[in-house]
């Protein structure tokens, strides 16, 4: 595996698999009394987060210190950012004082990769502007795979506002990857342009995409939050208008197969994208897959620190 | 969890093994292989009185294989229904900077857990004790044993700690720069403990070089 994580699409099929494998042993580790591990002792870790969250940063921050590794958080609002410190002076001064991780989070897509080109040590993309969210895919597949098994041939659809959605973009990467199946659904005017060239399918429809009328039975929805901070307006006509054309109502929930799991990466818009009957039914998988958070930053951690002494070998099929 | 396996080849004509880079000595057939778990079965029942409160925890991959065939045997031997688990050592190990990270195994608790209980950790091969070492380490986040024994097929010499196995299938004075392999029917082609002088790719066989 390469030093950094900026995109899904840096994993090999083989590389994922040992990602979610690995994490299947953190999540066992979640529910131990002592949730400790000394593997990445000595090792820092500095979230650098130029953008607002919740639940990335302190699962990243979680998953580092039970691991071990001393964990610093450094957010643009009272920092030297808001003093004008440019992006990379900013990346430069942190990775001066000697970590070994930046996990990085920013507006503008790319900004992360651009980190890479100045700093040596390992950096993760924990999200940039509208266009990767590596880790949020990592956990989305793996919730997934422990609620339906392999993810191979299983069909995935995708609902929301996909022009704005970094998750969207990486897991149609990923779930691609693990030879998944992807649709996505959205207004005309949330289809991100390009989409034509993604490996997936798309709809408008999201009643006949539900009933399994465009690309087969559904296995599994993920309904995206409409980002109201990135909308100038125009996409469409009304919240309510759209809540009745793509939220997950409880009519559409009727719609979809009894056994098939309901995602979200949150946080919710309830009543909006999502109904209470579907983010709280048994179908849904919101908590697990916060939960999933922590398991696969532990192991995406892990498998980039725990060895960078030298370059990591080629990664094995994990034996039983 | 593998599966025991019922299959015991008996063949003592093996001369090649897969990962067999033409250099290779084999020390121990199938049949020996079996034999020797017999009686380490039969030391376990012995020394233990019975069996009673023991939990034996395979370190995967191969460790695991054979902790599952020594249940089996103090199963028929003894007529207990010892305690059964797995422990992955990975996340304690100390050479992790530079051996490179590894992907993880399987760490199964056993039903009951292990407080109060005695303990013993199965292994392949013993060499410098490091990954037993990771392994006592690994033992303290799941709880605290009245005891840990140690079983290992083979020693091979070399200690780097202040580790020593209390049953050992097979004494094996080996030169530093030689490999013990284990060859085990669940994963492997059949059982078999061979000594290879050259440098494989696999080095299943325990504890880096």
């Amino acid at each position: 595996m390469s030093r950094n994580l900026l995109s899904a699409a840096d994993l090999s099929a083989a590389e994922a698999q040992t990602i979610l494998d690995s994490a299947e042993q953190m999540y066992a580790i979640q529910s131990r009394q002592v949730k400790k591990l000394p593997t990445l002792r000595g090792r820092t870790v500095v979230n650098l987060f130029f953008e607002d969250s919740t639940r990335t940063r302190s699962s990243f921050e979680i998953a580092g210190k039970w691991l071990s590794a001393d964990v610093i958080n450094i957010s643009a609002k009272g920092s030297s950012v808001s003093k004008g410190e440019s992006l990379r002076d900013t990346a430069l001064t942190v990775a001066a004082m000697g970590v070994d991780a930046l996990v990085v989070r920013h507006a503008t897509s790319g900004a992360v990769q651009r980190i890479t080109e100045w700093v040596d040590c390992s950096v993760v993309n924990a999200g940039d502007g509208t266009h990767e969210h590596p880790t949020q895919a990592l956990l989305d597949a793996f919730s997934l795979r422990r609620r339906i098994g392999d993810l191979a041939g299983r069909h995935v659809v995708i609902v929301g506002d996909l022009t704005h959605s970094r998750v969207a973009r990486s897991n149609v990467l990923l779930l691609h990857t693990l030879g998944a199946d992807v649709t996505l659904v959205a207004p005309p005017t949330l289809m991100p342009a390009g989409v034509a060239s993604w490996n997936c399918a798309t709809s408008w429809d999201l009643d006949a995409t539900l009933s399994g009328e465009v690309n087969g039975a559904v296995d599994a929805v993920m309904m995206l939050r409409v980002q109201r901070e990135r909308m100038s307006g125009g996409y469409f006509p009304t919240e309510r208008e759209y809540a009745i054309s793509y939220g997950l109502n409880p009519r559409r929930l009727k719609l979809l197969p009894k056994d098939a799991s309901i995602l979200h990466p949150g946080p919710m818009n309830r009543g909006l994208e999502i109904s209470s009957a579907a983010a709280d039914g048994d179908r849904s998988i919101v908590l697990d897959q916060v939960k999933s958070g922590v398991a696969v930053r532990m192991s995406v951690l892990y498998h980039l620190l725990a060895g960078v002494d030298q370059p990591a070998p080629a990664l094995e099929e994990v034996s039983p | 969890m593998p599966a025991q396996s019922n299959s015991r080849p008996s063949s003592r004509h093996i001369t090649t093994s897969p990962s067999d880079s033409g250099d290779s000595k084999t020390v121990l057939h199938a049949d020996d292989v079996a034999r020797v778990l017999d009686r380490i079965a039969h030391q376990i029942l012995e020394k233990t009185r019975g069996g009673a409160d023991v939990v034996l925890l395979g370190i995967p991959t191969r460790g695991a294989y054979l902790a599952d065939r020594l249940a089996a045997r103090i199963r028929a031997f003894g007529s207990v229904e010892v305690g059964l688990g797995m422990l992955d050592v990975t996340l304690h190990r100390d050479d992790l900077r530079t051996q490179g990270v590894r992907p993880l195994g399987k760490t199964v608790e056993p039903v009951g857990g292990i407080d109060g209980k005695l303990v013993i950790l199965v292994d392949d091969v013993l060499f410098s004790g490091r990954t037993v070492r990771a392994a006592l380490d690994a033992l303290n986040d799941l709880g605290r044993p009245r005891s840990v024994q140690l079983a290992v097929l083979v020693d091979r010499g070399h200690r780097e700690l202040p580790i020593r196995a209390d049953y050992v299938g097979k004494n094996l004075p080996t030169a530093r720069e030689e490999q013990v392999k284990v060859s085990l029917s669940e994963i492997d082609d059949e059982d078999s403990v061979y000594i290879a002088t050259k440098s494989e790719p696999r080095s299943e066989s325990g504890q880096p070089e």
